[in-house]
């Protein structure tokens, strides 16, 4: 079973090397570069903070568009290609088919990540000439990232086992703009009354809360993070991702292929 | 030549044609469109949508802002602008998405208090920015550094610039002139020691060249000040012991009033005017300034010496 896994996710993986996803590092490299020498000169006192908003908000960015426009493809592209049927008529499951899809994806967003990051580490080792102890935390926003990663691409899955590329995109785009705006959406229910509140509230909840995962501001000021927040962003991200896939297992499990 | 080589050749001709022509009619619209300045726009005025359009990352929009305010301030300083309408609001919406971006409030408050052409002139607007700072970062001293800098340099206001030192001298790491600061000013300290004083913390509490060439130019304006009054007063006493203005600093020299020629802060002797008056020969070296230049001088556009902002 894990094996069967390991190949679709390698395989997905290697489709997406071969889709130059991962040439976005060229921009990412351009972009932090620019920073980096640029705003020094136009503006006063922010060389390293704009090094780190600009590069975990282009990181952040990227990754997400990366996940919702490779994510809903990957099972129609299949279909289209009529490549899913040479893979379900070996003694594939569908439900292995969508997690392999899922960990291939994840794997080539945190390979992305991972020389993004590096890219972000150099430019605030050439903005200040160092590190300071605070940067540290610049890791935890990283990881709350790749969480952030792992729900958005769980839920391009999940929209892509049902719908075609264009509305899963479209649904994937709008759930993380709302998703971003969880924590005011829990607030507007907690001003509702009545039924209204509780259909607020129920929403609010269902909808992903990518702002809990957002610390990007935080970090920059060197604020350190609780060890609390990330056992609980972890568990929510987890959960989360666990209950989208399963709800794209569920849904492909039954869909009509022929 | 081959029929495709043939087509890379002229496609490739007519791009490079198309963007060289796309970037001179842009330069000529430039021209033509130089009043509508773009800077004059705030198309979003409301901090909170700006914080809800970010969709999370307000920090590096906060960025954008401020690097935006600066530009904006500079272009217009620059021009010699004596109005900065859309300063207050970039510095607001900077400091609202990102309320502990403590370098805004702290530069921010230095562009909107001062009159022009310094600043615009806003020092009520200066001094909510600040406070508005400080809730949001109580511990940062340099906040309440520059409240009671804003209240004694602007508004003249001792008792509330003493206050504001005060609550800084209390904040853990807070720079000791602070609490030496608010005792002066309690007792209305002289003000050219006072304003030496400050500059001076200035200097020592950033590492931004800019601000470090602002500090020591208004340090080198302090200094001939202090010259100037003291040398007009050298020259009166002269002139009520003798009858006649000095000819030259050498008549007081003789006089054994003074000891050596004096020298301004650049090391560049200091003029002796008739009717007893002393100036600068460089005024324009000496931004700030608000005595020795000569009669309807008006300053040029402020620019630091490159030695003052230190190596790059």
């Amino acid at each position: 079973m894990s094996v069967r896994i390991f190949h679709i996710a390698a395989n997905t993986f290697r489709e997406a090397v071969r889709d130059r996803v991962l040439y976005n590092l060229i921009a990412f490299a351009l972009l932090m570069s620019a920073a980096g020498v640029l705003v020094g000169q136009i503006s006063i006192g922010i060389e390293r903070l704009v090094v780190v908003n600009l590069g975990l908000t282009a990181i952040s960015l990227f990754g997400v568009i990366i996940a919702i426009f490779i994510g809903i493809s990957l099972v129609s592209k299949e279909i289209e290609k009529r490549t899913l049927y040479t893979v379900l008529s070996r003694p594939v499951h569908r439900w292995e088919f969508i997690v392999g899809k899922f960990f291939g994806l994840a794997g080539t967003l945190l390979v992305n990540t991972f020389f993004m990051a590096i890219g972000v580490f150099a430019a605030l080792l050439y903005v200040g000439h160092g590190f300071q102890t605070g940067d540290g935390w610049i890791g935890v926003a990283l990881y709350f990232i790749i969480l952030q990663f792992l729900v958005m691409t769980a839920l391009a899955l999940l929209f892509s086992s049902f719908s075609s590329p264009l509305l899963s995109a479209v649904f994937a785009f709008a759930l993380f703009v709302i998703g971003s705006f969880a924590e005011d959406l829990r607030g507007f229910a907690g001003m509702a009354q009545g039924l209204s509140r509780w259909l607020a509230t129920a929403a609010a909840y269902l909808v992903p809360n990518l702002s809990s995962l957002n610390v990007i501001s935080s970090v920059a000021h060197q604020q350190p993070m609780t060890r609390q927040l990330i056992a609980s962003n972890s568990l929510y991200a987890l959960a989360y991702t666990g209950m989208a896939l399963c709800g794209a297992v569920l849904i492909f499990e039954r869909r009509n292929l022929k | 030549m081959r029929p495709s080589a043939r087509i890379t050749l002229i496609s490739t001709v007519i791009l490079l044609g198309c963007l060289v022509t796309s970037g001179f009619v842009l330069h000529h619209l430039d021209k033509l469109r130089s009043q509508a300045t773009l800077e004059e726009v705030l198309y979003i005025s409301s901090p909170k949508l700006l914080k809800r359009l970010s969709l999370g990352y307000d920090g590096l929009l906060a960025d954008v802002y401020w690097t935006r305010a600066v530009q904006y301030f500079g272009t217009k300083h620059h021009l010699g602008s004596r109005e900065y309408n859309l300063l207050a609001p970039l510095l607001e919406i900077t400091t609202a998405l990102d309320p502990h971006l403590t370098v805004a409030y702290e530069f921010g408050a230095n562009f909107l208090a001062p009159p022009p052409p310094y600043g615009a002139a806003m020092a009520q607007r200066a001094i909510e920015l600040v406070e508005y700072g400080i809730r949001n970062n109580p511990d940062d001293w340099k906040l309440y550094y520059n409240l009671g800098f804003i209240y004694y340099t602007e508004l003249k206001d001792y008792g509330k610039a003493a206050q504001a030192f005060g609550r800084g001298s209390k904040v853990p790491n807070a720079h000791p002139f602070l609490s030496v600061m608010a005792a002066q000013m309690a007792q209305h300290a002289g003000e050219l020691q006072m304003a030496q004083m400050m500059w001076t913390t200035a200097y020592q509490s950033t590492q931004d060249p800019d601000v470090r060439a602002n500090a020591i130019t208004h340090l080198r304006a302090l200094q001939v000040d202090q010259d100037v009054t003291i040398l007009e007063q050298l020259i009166a006493i002269y002139r009520q012991k003798t009858g006649r203005w000095p000819s030259s600093f050498s008549d007081l020299q003789a006089a054994g009033m003074l000891r050596a020629l004096p020298l301004d802060p650049l090391g560049q002797t200091y003029k002796l005017v008739p009717g007893g008056r002393v100036e600068v020969r460089e005024p324009d070296e000496f931004p700030f300034i608000t005595k020795g230049t000569p009669p309807g001088y008006v300053a040029p556009p402020l620019k630091f010496r490159p030695s003052d902002r230190g190596p790059s």
